[in-house]
């Protein structure tokens, strides 16, 4: 290959990369507006609605002030881990959206194994709330980064086998390819989702924990740890926590959109509807996940963390590992396991 | 080809140069970090030889997972300096000999390692092209039906050392109130709740 040719494949891959960054860090924000409307709505309340017209501009203005902040490290603090948490947070979630395909031939990297990468990418998260919890050296954030390592191994597990039930119906690791096994004549029905529907509320709940999102946010409760591994934070590393987390609860939605939804395809497979471009399906699914979510931090009460524990551990995890012996046996025995020779 | 070399340095370079810290640095959860570093590169590695799998759980189970439970521990440990290196010319000699043992094994292993000649010969599975088989799908074709016995082994020993962990630290405490769900979730307003008329000034 000639050195302009891999100058060019880098150049096209950056760019493929910003305009994925800008127009997800775009969507965050409106998430962010959305999850505090939901919120005030459920509670009655307005919500955001000063800046700009129904305070839709409220998440931009909130990014400035962060930014212009002041950031204050505490004196016992290992500063430069204390600095390197959030960084560590925020690189890893939005890392995920590189294999994640918005439409067909979309994604970034279309690599062989999508999941795992994905899988992976999250399960790695954790280091930027121990790595915080730990540099601040104090107390409530400390505890916080302990509770969350046990709270996100044990929901992985879980996760994981969601993800395995999955393949075994899609028989690939491919993200595109999973999209494409539910591309059937019957639409929305053919998703997985109705076959798989125990796994898909395992896996609803399951990333509601792994992402430490309410009812789950144990490694953060206000009320016993103040803020958890946040407490010593202030200004843009504060910001960079919190845009990591909500980009990790995005790429869960997207994740679940792809696995169990139906990806890009049209809930209806006929004319009109397969006309819509298959990104704003995409996009329309994840934000339903995403209000899902939004209003289960409204109405749920947070768990007790023995409670948290007992849910992944003695429900969870038997649950799906008799899902994907059940899943199992019976694709083996309708014949249609796939890949099977 | 110059790209993936010099990926390949970058990478090697890194896991080495941690690999080092691992050992060198003072805390232990800088350690902890570095060989997670030391992970990462290593499924770098794996990458570029084109094991997309093996790398990809590379970093589920050993950074994802195992580092974070040492993490833990290391943070909840109340390491003493002082007294970690006070034996440490005594335990020279010792650690000195297993370290001289461990390499001479390795170099042993790598020094005489050569593929089965007749695996070369006969293939008792043909070798498919990169292209034509993920090398997921390959590791699964001989996974469950060739290793299928080293992979019950394997996972028998685990099974062992799970159950071993769990015998050693459970223990039944007496006079602790536990929470038991069926029970909660069986109660009914007629089991939980008892109205009485109160005679007046007489109480119950």
């Amino acid at each position: 290959m000639e050195f302009g040719d891999i100058l060019l494949a880098v150049a096209i891959m950056l760019g493929k990369s910003l305009l994925m960054l800008v127009a997800l860090l775009i969507f965050i924000a409106y998430a962010l507006y959305a999850d505090r409307k939901v919120w005030a709505a459920v509670q009655l309340r307005r919500g955001p609605n000063v800046v700009g017209p129904w305070g839709l501009l409220q998440s931009f203005a909130d990014l400035l002030k962060f930014v212009l902040k002041e950031p204050v490290i505490p004196a016992p603090a290992n500063k430069g881990m204390f600095l390197l948490a959030p960084l560590v947070m925020c690189t890893l979630s939005l890392a995920a959206w590189a294999v994640i395909p918005l439409n067909a031939g979309w994604a970034i990297a279309d690599i062989n194994v999508g999941i795992l990468y994905i899988f992976a990418i999250s399960s790695l998260g954790v280091y930027g709330v121990i790595m915080g919890g730990w540099a601040s050296n104090s107390k409530y954030p400390f505890l916080g980064a302990l509770r969350s390592a046990a709270q996100m191994v044990s929901y992985e597990v879980s996760i994981g086998f969601v993800i395995v039930t999955v393949l075994m119906c899609a028989g690939t690791l491919n993200l595109s390819a999973i999209v494409e096994s539910q591309n059937t004549r019957l639409g929305i029905l053919g998703w997985y989702w109705l076959p798989l529907f125990p796994m898909f509320v395992v896996f609803f709940i399951s990333a509601m924990a792994e992402t430490n999102r309410p009812p789950f946010d144990l490694p953060e409760a206000e009320s016993e740890l103040v803020a958890g591994y946040m407490v010593e934070y202030s200004s843009t590393p504060y910001l960079l926590f919190m845009l990591g987390e909500y980009v990790a609860i995005m790429t869960m939605c997207a994740l679940g959109t792809i696995l169990f939804l139906g990806g890009w395809l049209s809930p209806i497979p006929f004319a009109p509807f397969t006309w819509v471009p298959g990104v704003i399906w995409f996009v329309l699914k994840a934000s339903f996940l995403f209000i899902l979510i939004a209003m289960v931090k409204a109405l749920v009460p947070r768990y007790r963390y023995d409670q948290l524990m007992r849910l992944g551990w003695k429900v969870f995890l038997p649950l799906s590992l008799a899902m994907v012996v059940i899943v199992a046996a019976v694709l083996m025995a309708t014949g249609n396991a796939p890949g099977v020779r | 080809m110059t790209v993936t070399a010099a990926f390949f340095y970058l990478f090697a370079t890194i896991t080495v140069a941690s690999g080092f810290m691992v050992i060198a640095s003072r805390n232990p959860v800088q350690s902890v970090l570095f060989l997670i570093l030391a992970f990462v590169n290593a499924a770098g590695l794996f990458l570029l030889m084109g094991a997309e799998f093996l790398a990809m759980i590379l970093v589920i189970v050993y950074v994802g997972a195992v580092a974070v439970l040492f993490l833990f521990v290391v943070m909840m440990l109340d390491v003493d300096f002082a007294a970690l290196r006070q034996g440490f010319l005594q335990y020279l000699p010792i650690g000195g000999l297993i370290g001289l043992i461990l390499l001479l094994e390795l170099i042993l292993v790598v020094g005489t390692y050569t593929i089965d000649p007749g695996l070369v010969r006969s293939p008792a599975v043909p070798i498919p092209a990169a292209d034509v088989m993920t090398n997921t799908e390959a590791i699964g074709q001989v996974l469950y039906t060739r290793y299928f016995y080293f992979f019950q082994a394997a996972g028998l020993i685990l099974l062992v050392a799970m159950i071993g962990a769990i015998v050693l630290t459970l223990r039944e405490r007496v006079g602790v109130r536990r929470q038991d769900i069926t029970k909660q979730n069986a109660r009914t307003q007629e089991t939980a709740v008892e109205v009485r008329k109160v005679p007046f000034r007489q109480g119950i």
